[in-house]
């Protein structure tokens, strides 16, 4: 029974980091239609600026971190201004192979730059423990990660729903003719949104980075995490994002505890199917594409 | 009326090989209400999306207000006081009512301003008020409509263009509609009524042209032209088609 209730709250734990890794892909998704390939990968970019900062630099992880927000932040503004906006227009398709090969040109330059070993971010929480009872133990790191993962969540929620940069960006994705009749120049919305998508991205970077550690090929398996969450979710809906997490992590740890380790991920995928057979577009959809 | 308040001078627009606007030429008078009326596909959406820069690759000029604004980006455009509420009424879905007539008002920085257009749109569309925190998306056809003419009045348009109001509205519902637009007129904004239908037109409007596979074939004063020879023309039945 200990180790059911302690299986729960971890599922619930590491779901709320899942929802982080997923955040990015679901905007970029739901505001641009873009399918962006290239997340996952550069989530590791920014986990290796971050160790390449702090043990080169900076010497701090915050001071490391925040040079990371900034340069994941310009390389999506200029991913989107540059490459991803000029082929939008010719649909989907296109900008969604732009996102592919820059997954691969990410991953091959961390693999020539650092090698293919496995690196990890050191975490001053990873040796407390908060919560230390018969029932559950929970270590810092763990609650560290979804701590800061709800927080980011809600913070872009309602950055999205009550701003007026948020509603600008809503309404390029709701209306792209309408929203330029408006005055709004579609355009930069979509570089704020992939900005806000490299935010999220780098903030899960670093946690994961933390937590699991990560080599130059990492992308694609958080790639394939986000899917899921995004999924599960809905494609656009934050809040969506937020209970994909829950269940995925949730899935994958429950079924490790029925079913042995060896087949979490299997387990998560196919909570991941059976919620896809339910409701295909995933639990909340809130955001209506034309 | 004292002079043009826009002015579309040789406008021509093509799609590859496909000539969608021939030579049109165009005069918009301050305070007048001007009617375009054409049937599908004869080049309405193309001229509007061109004058709002929507679509930028055009030949000839469109002047506003003494400026060129020609191939200008459309929020510059909209700044400039040029406004359109779009075809089908395509409000914001997942925003609320309220939150459409704040996006009227994207360029407008003053509070106080966004404030007073808000309160000028509810007076004009009082079902609009009521429905102040429902999403868009739960409203009937006229509501939509109403909200698409009310978020285009929140940027304080000196010209507003209306696109296909009549579009899927019943007939008394379209009729409230033309006399709110006549309201707004009223206060001295110009219209311009973009329409298929063509005896509302004739009957709301100064002046009239008449557009034919990308062509003016017909123009003049609303009051002299007749319904016949417009609706003959439109159908293409003799020597305009």
């Amino acid at each position: 029974m200990e180790l059911f209730v302690q299986t729960v709250v971890s599922g619930m734990l590491v779901g709320g980091l899942y929802a982080a890794i997923g955040v990015g892909l679901s905007l970029v998704f739901g505001i641009m239609g873009l399918t962006n390939i290239a997340h996952g990968s550069l989530m590791i970019l920014a986990s290796f600026f971050v160790m390449f900062f702090s043990r080169q630099v900076t010497g701090g992880v915050v001071t490391a971190l925040l040079l990371t927000l900034a340069i994941m932040a310009l390389i999506g503004a200029l991913t989107q201004g540059l490459l991803i906006n000029r082929v939008l227009d010719k649909g989907p398709e296109s900008a969604l192979l732009v996102t592919f090969g820059l997954a691969i040109i990410a991953q091959n330059v961390l693999q020539l730059v650092f090698g293919a070993d496995y690196k990890s971010i050191s975490s001053p929480f990873a040796s407390v423990n908060v919560i230390d009872t018969r029932w559950v133990i929970v270590s810092g790191e763990y609650m560290v990660n979804f701590l800061v993962s709800v927080a980011m969540l809600l913070a872009l929620h309602l950055m999205i729903r009550k701003t007026r940069l948020g509603r600008s960006i809503r309404a390029a994705a709701s209306n792209v003719v309408a929203a330029e009749l408006m005055g709004v120049d579609t355009k930069r919305a979509y570089i704020y949104a992939m900005c806000l998508a490299m935010l999220t991205g780098s903030m899960g970077g670093l946690l994961v980075g933390q937590t699991f550690g990560f080599y130059s090929y990492s992308g694609m398996s958080y790639l394939i995490i986000a899917f899921g969450v995004v999924v599960i979710g809905g494609m656009g809906s934050i809040l969506g994002t937020l209970i994909g997490g829950f269940i995925l992590g949730l899935a994958q740890l429950l079924g490790a505890y029925f079913f042995g380790p060896g087949v979490q991920v299997l387990v998560g995928y196919l909570a991941l199917l059976v919620i896809l057979a339910l409701r295909p577009r995933g639990l909340l959809s809130n955001m209506t594409r034309k | 009326m004292d002079g043009a308040l826009m002015t579309v001078e040789g406008l021509s627009v093509s799609y590859g090989d496909f000539r969608a606007l021939h030579d049109i030429s165009m005069r918009f008078d301050r305070g007048s209400i001007v009617s375009i009326i054409g049937s599908n596909g004869a080049g309405k959406s193309t001229l509007l999306n061109a004058v709002m820069g929507i679509n930028r690759k055009l030949s000839g000029r469109v002047v506003f207000d003494g400026a060129d604004i020609t191939s200008m980006r459309t929020s510059a455009i909209v700044a400039k006081g040029v406004t359109m509420s779009p075809e089908g009424s395509s409000v914001f879905e997942d925003m609320s009512v309220h939150e459409n007539l704040l996006m009227g008002a994207y360029l407008t920085n003053s509070r106080d301003k966004r404030a007073r257009m808000t309160e000028r749109a509810y007076g004009l569309f009082p079902a609009l008020r009521e429905k102040s925190g429902q999403l868009a998306t739960f409203l009937s056809g006229g509501q939509r409509q109403m909200l698409a003419i009310a978020r285009a009045l929140m940027s304080d348009p000196k010209l507003l263009i209306c696109d296909e109001l009549s579009l899927g509205l019943a007939p008394v519902v379209v009729n409230d509609i033309y006399d709110r637009i006549l309201d707004v007129n009223e206060e001295g904004v110009t219209i311009v009524l973009v329409e298929q239908e063509v005896k509302r037109s004739l009957e709301f409007s100064d002046y009239s042209y008449v557009l034919v596979k990308g062509r003016v074939v017909i123009e003049g004063r609303s009051d002299e032209l007749s319904e016949d020879e417009v609706k003959d023309a439109y159908f293409g039945i003799n020597k305009y088609a």
